[in-house]
């Protein structure tokens, strides 16, 4: 008999499929790379992937279902030799169509109860003097965070690319840009907010553990979009407020002498950043703590003497920036660092290495 | 007569284009030959115009996917720079939206809807090579900006304030976006003119007996297609002429700090975007609708309801543009409605999807390459329905827009839908259109190769998306776990490239020496089977009378009293009898060829290449081109006196 055999292969390839399907499927949810939406480590996406993760069984039954029945129809009615070829003419059945829009609508109807609730708490603001609230600039191409004057922190801090926060502890993440839009996305903590030019929208984030999680603009905002990416480090209170309490407050150093003079008259360094005032907001990233981070140039980068010396002599070798040949200061047509060895405009000098030495040695704390 | 009429009005208006005029007033008469291909009004040769133009740009852009591709191979990729890989993501999809997706359906719309409703060409047969002829200089426009200093780089969807602000802010350099806002509003104005002479055509020229309900499914989708179509155009049109205006002339529209709103261009963008979503499927939905009841011998299962839901389909897709724009900040209540909305248009949708089933149940199926991409675009199209259903449940969005994830289920939708139908269309047409079979066995290889390597290709993206690797980023670090997958996506995106080579080596060698098709290989069921292959210039010798959906089919076949197929007992010896005879058709009278949609149409470039550069001197010629054409245009009649 053939036609066993063919059910049965009809089978056993949808079979193959669902279970390569799953194990794949259950490989990208053990994937620890921080960044991993499957991978939940907070409340709002934990609250997510609850929903989620059910319409996706859902789903996958029905996709693999339709498949089988593709297949099926395939091969159980295919023409072969010998068998007749005229077939009944059916032209519809208005109970079965009915029956298959209705069953559809009422699987959705079941799956949009819990997702407009959802949606719904998911708006919900928290406020109170145990809420962090942090301002989140989308700069091109790196995350700017201010923590303003607020119960839990006694003076503004602004810092770049990691966001530090305690654990277990609502944060209210208020997105502003003053020029493309960007999407705030840490995928283990939350889902996206974007980032509009005037308006300012919200995000909660909340830790459910110590720990480091990744993120990245997820709107394409120009030529270097792709380097612009962030972590958020959830620790204990306790190390939260050491952390803050070294944010506040000056440099490591003071920031005189030849340094002073390099980064301000010499290179310009000033026109951006600053170096001795991390309460202060500036057209580039504020470094006066540069040293306690663990990453930067958007994230890409880790912090260590041999990337930054590079990055101060030549960024634009290191990450896209549209700053050929400017060193003017803000508003200019550059967005991004300059090299400070290529394209040098003229009238302006060179940096030599070890200018670059003495600088790198101030931003790490290492003079 | 006309001559004098032309002389009067034309010379004073433009004495120096003397010469031209004297060689335009003979009017083309060639209908063979190479020049007879720019002065065409025949709505087939017209269709292979905008086929082999389309397919050429359906090569490019996959050449621009390839690149992509090898870029991401592996972490920190350096084939390209970012400003080369945001060109060219910007550049494949502009290309696959608006130069391959829109021009292949109105590539089988052209052809196919007057041999369907057995009409002799369309409404307006001028119009229709216009329409080619600006989708043509459209294309041509917009990717001569990789070589005038301003290939698009904004994306596809070009969002403000990124193309918005002036170029001196620095946003994005070159003159990419001022390239790709005017080559698309130049596009636009093919795509509504053919779509208005779709709508005539279907509404004005069906034979005698071919009532709305008696239409193929194909020419009801192109219906639906083409009031989306010209609908939707005006939107985006408004939203391109703002982007250009902010970015050159200071407008504020979108500028934020003077009160414009860059939000306001998505929800414009959208409200053409999402209805562009189904102007790109339904035409894929109609051909499969046609391909799978021939390959079963079985009528449409449910025809008036796979009708009435692509109407719905049609209606619904204006309601869920905002499902683009859940992370905006559009707030709780307006998200929940855009939610519902999207749910709302599973339903029609997946009925669809029920009633080809039940078409092929119970059929006598035979497995052939057009019959195999229907099969597969069934399927393909599923998977990316029901990854769309996880995009309206918004919160799981917030997790998956912008990532890969949003890029498998798009691709799903429109390569797993429309190219598989797109593909299945031609192998099921290409005998009436060149005369020629394809290959059986190599149509077979291409659809394997293309199945495979789109699932290879696709398929993990729905993990890497989850994963949360972003769209649109030219490099990725390695310590992301995302190596082996994009590695994996790579190859698959190789084996697509491979069948689309087979295919082309299947079409090179059928023509060169292909077995000479009949003119009803696939024993088929709709008019266009009723003439010889390839299609006579006139079409049908005789205007057909319709008595039945499926008219040719009812010619040749009746069902007994189980509803079973038998051969009409008048015909049973030769059912060929329900095929035309073939006649001179050389009294038939036919529109007439012209230059004047040439004309007018390099005006186009001319005024497009004025507002990109600023350069008031060429709106001069633009604007005289433009202006003759159409005036010449208009005095001359559609149709010469023999």
């Amino acid at each position: 008999m053939k036609e066993p055999k063919i059910g049965r292969r009809s089978y056993r390839l949808p079979t193959a499929a669902f279970v390569a399907g799953f194990s794949v499927f259950l490989g990208a949810c053990s994937n620890e790379n921080g960044q991993n939406s499957l991978s939940p480590k907070g409340p709002a996406a934990q609250t997510i992937h609850n929903l989620f993760i059910p319409v996706l069984i859902v789903a996958i039954v029905i996709g693999i279902a339709i498949i089988a029945a593709t297949f099926y129809v395939a091969l159980r009615f295919r023409h072969r030799e010998g068998r007749s070829d005229n077939p009944k003419q059916i032209h519809g059945n208005s109970m079965l169509e009915i029956g298959w829009t209705i069953v559809p609508a009422l699987i959705l109807a079941v799956i949009a109860v819990p997702t407009v609730s959802t949606i719904f708490a998911l708006a919900e603001r928290p406020t109170g003097p145990d809420v962090l609230v942090v301002d989140a600039s989308g700069k091109q191409w790196w995350w700017q965070f201010e923590l303003g004057k607020q119960p839990m922190v006694p003076s503004n801090i602004v810092t770049s690319t990691e966001l530090h926060i305690p654990v277990n502890t609502k944060v209210l993440v208020r997105l502003h840009s003053d020029n493309a839009i960007h999407s705030f996305w840490i995928p283990e903590l939350a889902g996206k907010k974007d980032v509009m030019p005037a308006r300012t929208n919200e995000v909660v984030l909340e830790a459910s553990a110590p720990g480091t999680f990744l993120g990245a603009c997820a709107e394409y905002c120009g030529l270097s979009h792709a380097n612009m990416r962030m972590r958020v480090i959830a620790s204990s209170m306790a190390d939260w407020e050491a952390w803050r309490d070294d944010q506040i407050g000056g440099p490591a150093q003071a920031y005189t002498g030849d340094v002073a003079q390099l980064t301000g008259a010499t290179y310009g360094c000033t026109n951006c950043h600053i170096f001795d005032n991390s309460a202060k907001t500036t057209y580039g990233p504020n470094l006066t703590h540069l040293a306690s981070r663990t990453t930067f140039a958007g994230g890409t980068y880790e912090l260590n003497r041999e990337n930054l010396t590079r990055w101060v002599m030549d960024a634009p070798s290191m990450i896209a920036m549209q700053s050929k040949d400017c060193r003017l200061p803000p508003p200019a047509t550059c967005v991004g660092m300059p090299s400070f060895i290529k394209n040098t405009p003229k009238g302006q000098p060179v940096m030599t290495q070890s200018d670059a030495d003495a600088i790198v040695s101030y931003l790490l704390g290492e003079t | 007569m006309t001559t004098t009429i032309e002389k009067v009005i034309v010379a004073p208006e433009e004495p120096q284009q003397s010469v031209l005029r004297q060689s335009v007033l003979r009017r083309p008469k060639e209908t063979t030959g190479v020049w007879s291909w720019f002065t065409t009004v025949d709505h087939k040769k017209i269709a292979i115009l905008y086929g082999a133009t389309a397919l050429i740009f359906f090569v490019i852009a996959g050449i621009e996917a390839l690149l992509i591709r090898l870029q991401l191979a592996g972490p920190n990729g350096s084939v390209l720079t970012a400003a080369q890989y945001n060109t060219l993501f910007t550049m494949h999809g502009t290309t696959m939206v608006f130069l391959v997706g829109m021009p292949l359906a109105v590539a089988f719309g052209n052809y196919l809807i007057p041999l369907q409703i057995g009409a002799r060409d369309v409404a307006f047969p001028r119009l229709n090579m216009f329409g080619f002829l600006v989708f043509l200089f459209g294309g041509l426009f917009l990717y001569s900006g990789f070589f005038l200093g301003g290939a698009p780089n904004g994306g596809w969807f070009g969002y403000t304030p990124l193309t918005s602000a002036p170029m001196d802010a620095g946003f994005l350099p070159g003159r990419g976006p001022d390239f790709w806002t005017i080559g698309l509003i130049m596009l636009g104005v093919g795509s509504v003119t053919s779509g208005i002479n779709f709508v005539v055509t279907i509404l004005n020229m069906r034979a005698p007996g071919m009532t709305l309900m008696r239409m193929p499914v194909f020419v009801w989708m192109m219906l639906v297609v083409a009031f989306l179509t010209v609908f939707a155009i005006p939107a985006v049109t408004a939203a391109l002429i703002m982007v250009f205006f902010d970015r050159n002339f200071a407008t504020n529209f979108f500028v934020a700090a003077q009160g414009g709103d860059p939000l306001l261009y998505q929800h414009l963008f959208w409200l053409f975007g999402h209805p562009e979503v189904y102007i790109l499927i339904l035409p894929g939905m109609g051909i499969v609708s046609e391909i799978l009841p021939v390959f079963a011998r079985k009528p449409l299962f449910g025809y008036s309801v796979i009708v009435f839901s692509g109407i719905a389909i049609g209606f619904l897709g204006w309601g869920v543009w905002a499902h683009h724009m859940f992370a905006t900040g559009l707030g709780p209540v307006a998200v929940s409605a855009f939610s519902l909305a999207t749910f709302l248009i599973a339903i029609p949708t997946g009925v669809k999807i029920f009633n080809w089933l039940g078409t092929v149940w119970g059929g006598s199926v035979r497995l052939k390459t057009p019959m195999l991409f229907a099969l597969g675009f069934i399927a393909m199209f599923t998977l990316g329905g029901l990854s769309g259903v996880t995009h309206a449940i918004v919160p799981a969005d917030t997790q998956q827009t912008d990532t890969y994830y949003v890029v498998a289920h798009f691709h799903y939708v429109l390569f797993g839908g429309l190219v598989f139908a797109i593909f299945g269309g031609f192998a099921y047409w290409w005998p009436k259109v060149f005369g020629k079979m394809l290959n059986e066995k190599m149509g077979k290889i291409t659809f394997w190769l293309m199945l495979i390597g789109f699932n290879m290709t696709f398929f993990p993206m729905h993990f890497l998306g989850l994963q949360g690797q972003p769209r649109r980023t030219y490099t990725y670090a390695a310590n992301m776990g995302w190596d082996k997958l994009n590695l994996l996506v790579t190859v698959g995106g190789f084996i697509i490239a491979l069948s689309v080579a087979v295919f082309l080596v299947n079409v090179i060698v059928t023509t060169v020496k292909g077995e000479v098709a009949p003119e009803d290989p696939w024993d088929a069921r709709t008019l266009e089977w009723s003439i010889p292959s390839p299609a006579p210039e006139y079409n049908f010798a005789k205007v057909p009378q319709v008595k039945a959906r499926d008219d040719f089919w009812h010619r040749k076949y009746t069902e007994d009293d189980q509803g079973r197929l038998v051969l009409r007992p008048s015909d049973t010896a030769d059912y060929q009898g329900a095929v035309e005879e073939r006649v001179d058709g050389h009294d038939i009278h036919l529109p007439s060829p012209s230059y004047y949609p040439l004309v007018v149409t390099l005006g186009m470039p001319v005024l497009a290449y004025a507002a990109v550069f600023k350069e008031p001197l060429l709106v001069i010629p633009g604007m005289l081109l433009l202006l003759f054409g159409i005036y010449a245009w208009a005095i001359e009649p559609g149709t010469e006196e023999h």
